[in-house]
């Protein structure tokens, strides 16, 4: 156990997270490996992330999950018309959980969940076509959450809890298509803060009618981070007066919202061996109107960085079999919509809609202790795609292309019960 | 079971790696792109300036990586292209060392001066000395200062030459041999394809040193042409024709591109001959001058034995009037009998040269009338019916300050030029069709920039000087952008003529001019 600490403690200090759109689902191996479907799954204490209110009715008293998972992800872009053509070279992304649930009483729980579900980090070739609007991204945020889950019945219960997150960005691009210093070098910022912090919550409810049949909910609020006074580098800018910037470090402030997130979704035990699980998640993605960095000097002119994004919908599917007293294989697929709209298809996250494919297994090491494994195939459809909203003396400069992405998470756990 | 996990991991690893995401049709995999009739594996690009990248009066790295061949190599590397090297230089400041002795200037760069933006030469001493030989063979056969016979001159390598001018410090850094010529060593790397853009030289030394140089139109012997002078059309038409012989040799084909109008060159339409601005009271006083000129020239003509008549109809080419608001500066022309004085005002299509001393036509009446006190004195004493002293009336003769043929481009000059290039264009044009090679018409291409301008994704390129962004800062070569729009037409025409499918280039990726305040 104490070992298991130290790695969460070790996973909290390296904290790169998932490229590909910012919100990264995967909070648990056991759901992940069915379609990260779980809201109305009660078998682990994955239940703490997915359904608060859910924990109540885990028959263990103590139950802990812990898991991390690598994030592999390639995006290609390409723009036929004139033969450009660029890859990211991201770094390997982790996200990772760490669950804890503790029955008080009978009809009370409580639990205390860590966990990363935004996060991106992106990397493009340096100076590539898009630098203009991103040469590399790295985005993260924990959420830390402590939950009360009470049973107001045999079949219902609620559960909830306030989340603390805590965060951080850095970001680089190129200044403008064309700026070089001296020696052509390009010029470029680079955004960065850490430490950022804000709070949110989370409610839930389950309704179970029968012993075999569960109904849950879930809504995890929107939280708005805020990034006050954070450092931006400019370099490479040549040494002119007729260019309004110089190189050094100038504060900014800017604000990303980690939308709100609805699930919905049920969970049957078929029979002793089999389990089929269904969840519809509604991202609120509309709160990310904006990425707009405000310099503090006035001086400096803000960034205006238009995202409009939608609202988006991601269907979960998936199964779990016995195969024996000791080893569980699971499966699931979803189906994971866009939050980008047309003409805002932005590099530094270059999501459209995609499908996951995922299998896994749990091996029952002793009565307490399993280990879960789970493996995430990421397919993006090939898609012609720009941004439009890149602004040039007034006018609209699209940056367009073919984007081809794809990503694999093979991911680790175990879980322990008492 | 710890070991078995592992082993999946690891396999699952090495799956991932070769699980990259592929576009149904890949631009890097020649999926998409077709060369057609040409053959891209080696291109070679021969020609003067233009071709090596030079801009802001000098050749430095940056200029070099964006090259218009540079460019079109990049290209090219998608339909089975190899690599283009370039001899670059040590540095991006540009200047020149012949022994340690700095013999070319440093780049410009846009400065402020006094508040204004200007074009000042980078500081810092040059790295590139052109004794250093650099021993590989270049694909970029790109020689600034290059006329089209010197191409053919063996020897123009030759670093004992540069000093007398026989030879080209440029090109000695990598010619092949003391003896070896510019097309001798881009035929011995038996190019596949090449580009030849010659003959800007061979009238634009000419033009840009105002006209100061003699049109060699009928001299065939360019051994004895001096450096701003003009070659000869028979001359060129011979040496392009050897060009196009030792290139085609064993290529798959070709692109040429002919010459533009320097009248479409910001190095020649940035200074206004009109830029004389009078209010009403100087150009009252300026004509008043004139006035008392006109009256002192004919007495100094009929002192000189011109029968008074036609003294009178000879000076009174002199009585300009000037209005209020622009007026067209004064220029010198050869003294002759029909005009004794030797000067008059400028006609409107005549040119003025970027490097004229602009502070001196705003501030000491330069290209007008240098009025010194002691002048406007004997305009008084005229003005009150007296009569000046013969050393009186020679101040006012003298005080007369128009603008040196070194600094403008006259009629006659602007002609000469513009016949030599239309016989070189009609060449180029020729030679093309006959070799059936791909064409560029840069002549109708510099025109439509500098009339329409060019627009792309994200703005509109124009000739006009530092802000277009099509010239550079020394007014005559292109900037990145300028020849990225260069090598998008290049390409547009060889996909014409090969059948070929090369993508283009967005020049909206391309800079322009380089701000900096260090310089010296």
């Amino acid at each position: 156990m104490k070992k298991i600490l130290l790695l969460a403690a070790l996973l909290l200090s390296t904290s790169a997270i998932y490229a590909g759109g910012y919100r990264v689902a995967a909070q648990g191996q056991r759901a992940l490996a069915m379609g990260h479907a779980g809201v109305a799954v009660v078998n682990s204490a994955e239940t703490a992330f997915f359904n608060p209110s859910g924990i109540v009715m885990l028959e263990d008293r103590l139950n802990v999950s812990v898991g991390a998972t690598a994030v592999i992800s390639n995006v290609k872009w390409q723009n036929t018309a004139t033969g450009e053509y660029s890859e990211t070279d991201s770094p390997v992304g982790t996200p990772f959980y760490a669950y804890v649930t503790y029955k008080i009483n009978e009809w009370m729980s409580a639990g205390l969940s860590v966990y990363t579900p935004y996060g991106s980090e992106v990397e493009w070739e340096k100076d590539w076509s898009g630098s203009h609007l991103v040469n590399n991204i790295d985005l993260a945020a924990i959420y830390i959450q402590p939950m009360i889950s009470i049973k107001l019945s045999d079949h219902v219960s609620i559960g909830g809890g306030p989340i603390f997150v805590t965060g951080h960005v850095k970001f680089n691009r190129n200044i403008d298509q064309t700026l070089t210093d001296e020696e052509g070098n390009r010029s470029n910022v680079t955004i960065e803060d850490s430490g950022v912090t804000s709070w949110g919550w989370s409610a839930s409810f389950t309704v179970a009618p029968t012993d075999d049949f569960r109904v849950a909910f879930n809504y995890r609020s929107k939280i708005i981070v805020d990034a006050e006074n954070g450092d931006a580098t400019f370099s490479n800018i040549p040494d002119s007066g007729l260019v309004p910037a110089e190189n050094g470090v100038k504060q900014f402030n800017a604000s990303l919202p980690m939308p709100a997130e609805m699930t919905i979704g049920a969970a049957w035990q078929m029979d002793e061996k089999w389990l089929f699980a269904f969840d519809y998640n509604r991202t609120y993605w509309e709160s990310y109107e904006n990425l707009d960095i405000d310099f503090v000097d006035p001086d400096v002119a803000d960034s205006k960085n238009p995202r409009n994004y939608k609202n988006s919908s991601v269907y979960r599917f998936g199964a779990e079999y016995l195969a024996s007293d000791n080893i569980a294989l699971r499966a699931g697929y979803y189906y994971d919509q866009t939050p980008v709209r047309e003409g805002y298809f932005a590099p530094e996250t270059p999501r459209n809609d995609s499908q996951g494919f995922t299998a896994g297994l749990s091996y029952q090491v002793t009565d307490n202790i399993a280990i879960d494994a789970s493996f995430l195939y990421v397919r993006f459809k090939e898609t012609e795609a720009s941004y439009d909203h890149y602004i040039v003396d007034g006018e609209q400069v699209p940056f367009k292309g073919t984007y081809k992405s794809n990503a694999f998470l093979p991911g680790i756990g175990v879980t322990y019960k008492l | 079971m710890k070991n078995y996990l592992k082993y999946i991991g690891i396999s699952a690893c090495v799956m991932f790696l070769s699980c990259e995401p592929e576009f149904d049709d890949q631009v890097q995999e020649n999926d998409i792109y077709v060369s057609g009739d040409a053959d891209f594996s080696n291109f070679v690009s021969v020609g003067n300036s233009l071709t090596s990248g030079y801009a802001d009066n000098a050749l430095y790295v940056q200029g070099q990586k964006n090259s218009f061949p540079n460019t079109m190599a990049s290209k090219f590397a998608l339909v089975g292209g190899g690599e283009f090297k370039q001899p670059l230089m040590a540095d991006n400041l540009g200047g020149l060392l012949l022994s340690g002795q700095q013999i070319a200037d440093n780049r410009l760069v846009l400065s402020v001066v006094s508040g204004e933006p200007s074009p000042e030469i980078l500081a810092g001493t040059p790295a590139t000395e052109i004794t250093d030989k650099l021993s590989d063979s270049y694909n970029n056969m790109g020689v600034p200062g290059a006329k089209s016979f010197h191409l053919v001159a063996p020897g123009y390598g030759n670093p004992a030459g540069i000093a007398t001018g026989q030879a080209n410090p440029y090109f000695s850094r990598f010619a092949s041999s003391e003896s070896a010529s510019v097309i001798e060593d881009a035929a011995a790397q038996n190019p596949s394809f090449f580009s030849l853009w010659i003959g800007n030289n061979d009238i634009l030394s000419f033009a840009t040193s105002g006209g100061l140089g003699v049109d060699q139109t009928g001299n065939l012997d360019p051994t004895t042409y001096g450096p701003e002078d003009i070659t000869d059309p028979n001359v060129f038409a011979s040496v392009y024709n050897d060009l196009l012989d030792a290139l085609t040799a064993n290529a798959s084909g070709g692109v040429v591109f002919n010459i533009p109008d320097v009248t479409n060159i910001p190095f020649f339409t940035t200074v206004p001959n009109n830029a004389l601005a009078l209010d009403q009271a100087q150009a009252q006083g300026l004509t008043g001058f004139f006035q008392a000129f006109t009256g002192i020239a004919t007495q100094a003509l009929i002192q000189q034995g011109v029968p008074p008549a036609q003294a009178q109809a000879l000076a009174s080419q002199y009585e300009i009037t000037f209005n209020e608001g622009p007026n067209k500066f004064l220029i010198a022309v050869e003294e002759s009998q029909e005009n004794p004085f030797g000067f008059r005002q400028m006609t409107e299509e005549e040119l003025l040269l970027l490097t004229i001393d602009q502070g001196a036509l705003q501030n000491s009446g330069y290209g007008s009338v240098a009025l010194s006190p002691e002048v406007m004195q004997v305009l008084g004493l005229l003005q009150q019916g007296g009569t000046p002293t013969p050393q009186e009336a020679a101040l006012v003769l003298d005080a007369v300050n128009p603008i040196a043929d070194k600094d403008a481009l006259d009629t006659d000059e602007i002609q000469t030029v513009q016949a030599a290039k239309e016989s070189y264009n009609a060449t180029i044009e020729g030679l093309a069709q006959a070799n059936g090679l791909a064409f560029v018409d840069v002549d109708a291409l510099m025109e439509e920039v500098s009339t329409t301008g060019i627009v792309y994704e994200s703005g509109i390129m124009t000739s006009t000087f530092v802000t277009g962004g099509a010239f550079s800062l020394d007014g005559v070569h292109l900037t990145p952008r300028g020849y990225a729009f260069i090598a998008s037409e290049a390409i547009r025409s060889i996909n014409a003529t090969y059948n070929s499918t090369v993508p283009t280039v967005n020049i909206g990726n391309f800079g322009t001019v380089t701000y900096s305040d260090k310089v010296q």
